[in-house]
């Protein structure tokens, strides 16, 4: 499942530089700069409407930033359409799941598997020789996830009848399913009770260790973020205001003032 | 009078039990066409939340050009196989030209590019072909022509072969394209794409390729929706206006729905038949044009979703 990469450990998979976005009149982000090494879990913190979702849209070509470049393996650009994203190694979950809910949660993760899967038009429609090889062999790697994340029970459910904290979970097998290089994940434990978020902090640790995936993960709950991450970029209002280990950003003073407030 | 409305046609009904099983078919027959046309629409709007007016005309379309290449001289199955290719570029074209820089558009103005093209297609097909009305090749595709007569309940039931053909083939087609659907990797996609847009897009589904493909699939259900109705009357741009007959088969049985563009199709193909044949009579006959439209409204009442549409229910 481990990607072939020539971006060694600790290297700089991502480097978004003096990056801007605006909707219309609206700064969403404004000049913000930071960096994702390989095999780092990189948290994104900031209060709410701070730009930390556009940012990840930035990042998987949802959004085009006005100013500002990317760049990704080596590769730097302005602009990324998210099938490019996608096909270079770059999968996401969503803030509010995005799933595809009258499909059950096998489907759901085969979904993942499109671009790995490469039988032609022809043999689609008939669903004979490579088609078939193929598709056995997607499948037993998609076993695999689901055997990983423990949800071998809702198999065959459609996932719009699964519970909110087991809908996030198949949510974040397709984005495995992708076997992606970096792991986009829109506050994976929003909602969730204490239970089900010390399940996901494991899996999201395990597929750090087993996987050796990059992860990039915006979260509300402070305790998760600094117990998981190794660095964290802080965000308020579109702009940068702190970066560095749990620790640093812990006591960084323009920290404590946006989430506590200041005294006028 | 009471009587005559409530009571009188079900008493003719029990009379001539195979004027009955007769009209039945009839009805069964005119269901599966309007099933085919209402099929059409299902695709395009599942997958990409267009209400294609065009379908009719491309059904058209795919019928004249299939015929107006046999009368140049192509034999017939060579004909089949490049009508199909002139399918696949309308495809290509539309997403290309219409589709794509109309993206995220309100939906109107998507319906009313599509309204757009059909006067282009028409413009087309006129343009190339002609506008008289053409015979379709039923014979050279190997179509079965002429009657069965077949003696039960004390009387005779005529059926057309072309229509037991019609009914085999569609049935076919509806299950090639559940299977396709349901397991291959591009059938995945599609319906990944009709669920949700954004996720599809993350997991690295290219929209315009799916778009192509669901208008090719619309193109290959048009044609043999063509070669059907053209078989039973003649090729011409008059069947545009009875593909408008998907619209009260699409209310009943929901616009996301296959199975609900297939029952839908069949009880307004039955309804309107026996309507006509029963109940007719009593307003001097032609009630078949719009009872279809009665059946729709009541249905809009009683269940604005049709029968197998998603439910909107949204939280406040």
């Amino acid at each position: 499942m481990v990607q072939n990469s020539t971006i060694s450990p600790g290297d700089t998979l991502l480097k978004v530089d003096h990056v801007s976005l605006r909707f219309g009149g609206v700064k969403a982000i404004t000049d913000v700069s930071f960096d994702i090494r390989k095999g780092e879990i990189r948290a994104i913190i900031g209060p709410n409407g701070a730009g930390k979702t556009s940012m990840l849209n930035v990042i998987n070509g949802f959004y085009h930033p006005q100013d500002g470049t990317i760049t990704y393996k080596g590769a730097t650009r302005a602009k990324m359409k998210p099938y490019v994203a996608a096909s270079q190694g770059i999968a996401r979950t969503f803030q509010n799941v995005a799933l595809f809910k009258g499909m059950s949660t096998l489907d759901n993760i085969m979904v993942g598997r499109t671009l790995k899967m490469k039988s032609s038009f022809f043999w689609q429609i008939f669903r004979h020789g490579p088609a078939m090889t193929e598709e056995i062999a997607h499948r037993r790697m998609v076993e695999e996830i689901i055997d990983f994340l423990e949800i071998e029970h809702i198999r065959k459910v459609p996932v719009g009848k699964l519970p909110y904290g087991l809908q996030k979970r198949v949510e974040l097998g397709r984005a495995l399913a992708m076997e992606p290089e970096l792991l986009l994940l829109d506050e994976p434990m929003a909602g969730m009770n204490l239970e089900e978020k010390e399940d996901m902090c494991r899996f999201i640790l395990d597929v750090k260790e087993q996987y050796g995936t990059t992860i990039a993960l915006i979260e509300h709950d402070m305790g998760v973020v600094m117990d998981l991450s190794d660095r964290v970029v802080v965000l308020e209002y579109g702009r940068k205001i702190a970066d560095g280990t749990p620790d640093e950003v812990k006591a960084n003073q323009a920290v404590i003032d946006a989430y506590l407030g200041v005294a006028h | 009078m009471l009587y005559n409305v409530l009571i009188d046609p079900f008493v003719q009904m029990g009379a001539a039990p195979d004027l009955f099983v007769q009209t039945i078919w009839e009805g069964l027959v005119a269901g599966v066409l309007y099933a085919l046309i209402a099929l059409g629409f299902v695709l395009i709007f599942k997958a990409s939340g267009v209400f294609n007016f065009a379908q009719g005309m491309m059904v058209v379309f795919a019928a004249l050009t299939l015929v107006g290449l046999h009368e140049k001289g192509v034999p017939a199955w060579i004909a089949v196989l490049l009508t199909l290719g002139v399918m696949a570029i309308l495809a290509i074209a539309v997403e290309r030209i219409v589709l794509r820089p109309l993206v995220n558009q309100p939906d109107i103005i998507l319906f009313m590019a599509t309204f757009g093209l059909t006067f282009i297609i028409i413009g087309l097909g006129e343009f190339i072909f002609g506008g008289e009305p053409k015979q379709m090749i039923a014979t050279e595709l190997g179509l079965p022509q002429g009657t069965m007569r077949f003696d039960i309940l004390g009387g005779k039931v005529i059926i057309q072969k072309i229509d037991v053909a019609a009914a085999v083939i569609a049935s076919l087609m509806i299950a090639a394209l559940a299977l396709f659907f349901q397991y291959t990797r591009i059938g995945r996609a599609l319906r990944a794409v009709a669920d949700s847009h954004k996720a599809a897009l993350s997991v690295g589904i290219s929209l315009n390729q799916i778009w192509a493909i669901v208008w090719f699939a619309a193109g290959i259900v048009a044609l043999i929706t063509g070669i059907m109705w053209g078989a039973r009357s003649d090729v011409s741009f008059a069947l545009q206006v009875i593909a408008l007959k998907a619209l009260p088969v699409l209310i009943l049985g929901g616009f996301t729905s296959i199975p609900g563009a297939i029952v839908g199709g069949l009880i307004i193909g039955i309804g309107e038949k026996l309507a006509e044949f029963y109940w007719g009579p009593l307003v001097g006959g032609g009630i078949e044009n719009w009872v279809a439209y009665v059946i729709a409204l009541v249905f809009l009442m009683v269940r604005p979703q049709g029968l197998f549409g998603d439910k909107i229910i949204e939280r406040i």
